[in-house]
């Protein structure tokens, strides 16, 4: 069985599974957030269990409208606070944790091996520790907060096996966009997309976490990438107890649905151009695209190592005038490592933003709106129509080098063209 | 839920995601009314009108791709969507659909056999669609029987209840 398979098993308390095959899973974590954790305690009232299965397996995180930005996102964040409170749930209060994939990582909540179902959908970003994560409805969520149980059907997977060092400048999130522009937004509906090959061996927590962060981009069920000493190194001190991670790889005989390969030795920053992720091309064939603005953030690529990127390109330049740049570090762990690393002075200087930990501008629904007929280049994760504001607004996609380089030109630049 | 149901269709591409659905600056409304007022108001301003009467929805590849917001088919239930039907689905919004309810079927061809205005009926225990415009019939997969019998209920929570009353 390849990882996916033996993970599924194991929480369907079977000896091996096969893909198309229904299993009925016992669930390890379940995380809410203040837009879908609202809805699912609507449902959970409904359903007439008075407690959650296990108070220890459900997190609430607030990070969506945070902080509150209107009457009716505070009344939803009261309804979190009050559910977590009234069931002795784990929560993160605005200003204490940040946006809920960094936070669940960061605080232990994520465990090798584990299922994890979030009302996110990018709560796949978890696979990056080699737990099966996928994201769910709020309805949903409700049931496995009263069951702990949850159905699935075991997905055929697709290998990714990438080999390759990266040039200058060119990261694992340039990686994730020529990956889904060669596959397309729907090329892993349904299945698991599992990363592999020396290039992911070599690859940081931080790019891990972006590349299966974007797996649902293409329609992946979950990304998973197997769990090695850089895992155990992230994760120890954070999480109760270390499975043994051997038992997480995927057998030599494991089967896939197909092998997919990848070399990024000759790779060019990449840029998803609006209005789908798979519309991808080498930022040399991008062309002439003057921004509005310029954001470095979100659950793809706000952790620390995004930052310090960025801050490499842009310190003691400025943010070129008519651009605004707002950076959002991800966790209240990340703004402090970053804050005591001297980045956000970087950035103040350059002229950008530095705003609480939070989504912000990535959905649209809080800080950072744009105006019709308004561009911004973001390190976030989708470019759909009406994203990130105004149905006449564009979104370009890209990683925090090409974001930071083009904050301080005014157009979408190759990060490798920026003078020292 | 009924078995068998007949509307007009109104059709949309591949990849609908579900910004366009329902953008995430709505995603504060509670009220399933108050959601519905703008689905799909992303690609299509008149869609709340037309949906009113009572419309199966025709899309393409990848239906309801993106966020996992329950509030997606949620506002396209309560705007009149009686059915979504498409070539394929996210798998978050299928499974969303059917826990709230909304019923949604899988059919390869379906895309290019229907157009805005044609008359549908669906026979969801039959696994048949029939185009009644122009007589062109499919024959799908059924769903799984637990997966009927959570649409036959209304959606997982009366399942749910359903079942643990059982117990």
């Amino acid at each position: 069985m390849n990882i996916t398979e033996k993970i599924l098993a194991k929480a369907a308390g079977k000896k091996t599974v096969h893909p198309g095959e229904i299993v009925d899973a016992n669930v390890d974590m379940v995380m809410v957030h203040d837009l879908t954790g609202p809805l699912a305690v609507e449902a959970f009232k409904k359903i007439g269990t008075p407690k959650v299965w296990d108070n220890k397996k459900v997190v609430v995180i607030l990070d969506h409208q945070v902080p509150a930005e209107s009457v009716k996102a505070a009344e939803l964040h009261k309804t979190m606070r009050n559910f977590a409170k009234t069931q002795n749930l784990t929560f993160y209060e605005v200003g204490r944790g940040g946006i809920c994939h960094q936070v669940m990582p960061e605080n232990g909540h994520v465990t090798p091996g584990n299922v994890i179902v979030g009302a996110d959908s990018h709560t796949c970003t978890y696979g990056a520790f080699g737990a099966f994560a996928t994201g769910i409805g709020s309805t949903e969520a409700a049931a496995v907060m009263a069951t702990g149980k949850i159905w699935f059907k075991v997905p055929p997977t697709i290998k990714v096996n990438v080999k390759g060092k990266f040039q200058k400048y060119v990261t694992p999130k340039d990686l994730i966009l020529n990956i889904i522009g060669n596959l397309s937004v729907d090329g892993a509906i349904y299945r698991a997309a599992e990363f592999t090959g020396p290039t992911i061996k070599a690859m940081s927590i931080a790019g891990r976490m972006t590349l299966c962060n974007m797996a649902v981009e293409m329609g992946a069920k979950n990304g998973i990438i197997a769990p090695d000493e850089t895992t155990a190194e992230f994760l120890a001190g954070r999480v109760k107890k270390m499975p043994n991670l051997e038992t997480l790889q995927s057998d030599k005989d494991a089967e896939y649905e197909r092998t997919v390969e990848f070399d990024v030795s000759k790779m060019e920053p990449q840029v998803a151009c609006p209005s789908s992720v798979d519309n991808v091309k080498p930022v040399s064939e991008v062309g002439d695209v003057p921004v509005d603005q310029a954001f470095i953030g979100s659950c793809t690529n706000g952790r620390l190592e995004d930052l310090q990127l960025a801050a490499k390109v842009m310190k003691g330049k400025k943010v070129k005038e008519g651009v605004r740049a707002l950076v959002i570090p991800a966790s209240q762990e990340v703004w402090k490592q970053a804050d005591e690393a001297g980045l956000l002075k970087i950035f103040t200087d350059a002229g950008a933003i530095v705003c609480g930990s939070a989504c912000g501008p990535c959905l649209g629904g809080h800080i950072g709106l744009l105006a019709a007929g308004e561009t911004c280049v973001a390190t976030s994760n989708r470019n759909f129509i009406g994203r990130m504001g105004s149905t006449q607004a564009n979104v370009y996609l890209a990683s925090p080098a090409t974001v930071a380089a083009s904050a301080l030109t005014g157009k979408i630049t190759n990060p490798r063209e920026v003078k020292a | 839920m009924d078995s068998k149901i007949k509307a007009k269709a109104v059709v949309f591409g591949n990849n609908i995601d579900t910004d366009v659905i329902l953008p995430g600056k709505y995603l504060i409304l509670v009220d399933p009314y108050d959601l519905a007022k703008h689905a799909l108001e992303g690609l299509d301003t008149q869609f709340v009108e037309k949906a009113k009467q009572g419309v199966i929805l025709i899309g393409g590849k990848n239906f309801g791709c993106g966020s996992s917001r329950e509030q997606a088919p949620l506002a396209l239930k309560y705007s009149g969507v009686k059915c979504v039907i498409a070539e394929s689905f996210a798998r978050i919004f299928f499974r969303n659909a059917i826990n709230i309810g909304l019923p949604v079927i899988e059919c390869k061809g379906i895309s290019s056999a229907v157009k805005n205005g044609d008359e549908l009926a669906v026979d969801f225990e039959a696994g048949r669609i029939e185009n009644v415009s122009n007589g062109k019939k499919f024959q799908v997969e059924k769903l799984p029987p637990f997966i009927l019998e959570i649409l036959a209920d209304g959606g997982l929570i009366e399942n749910l209840r359903r079942r643990m009353n059982k117990k």
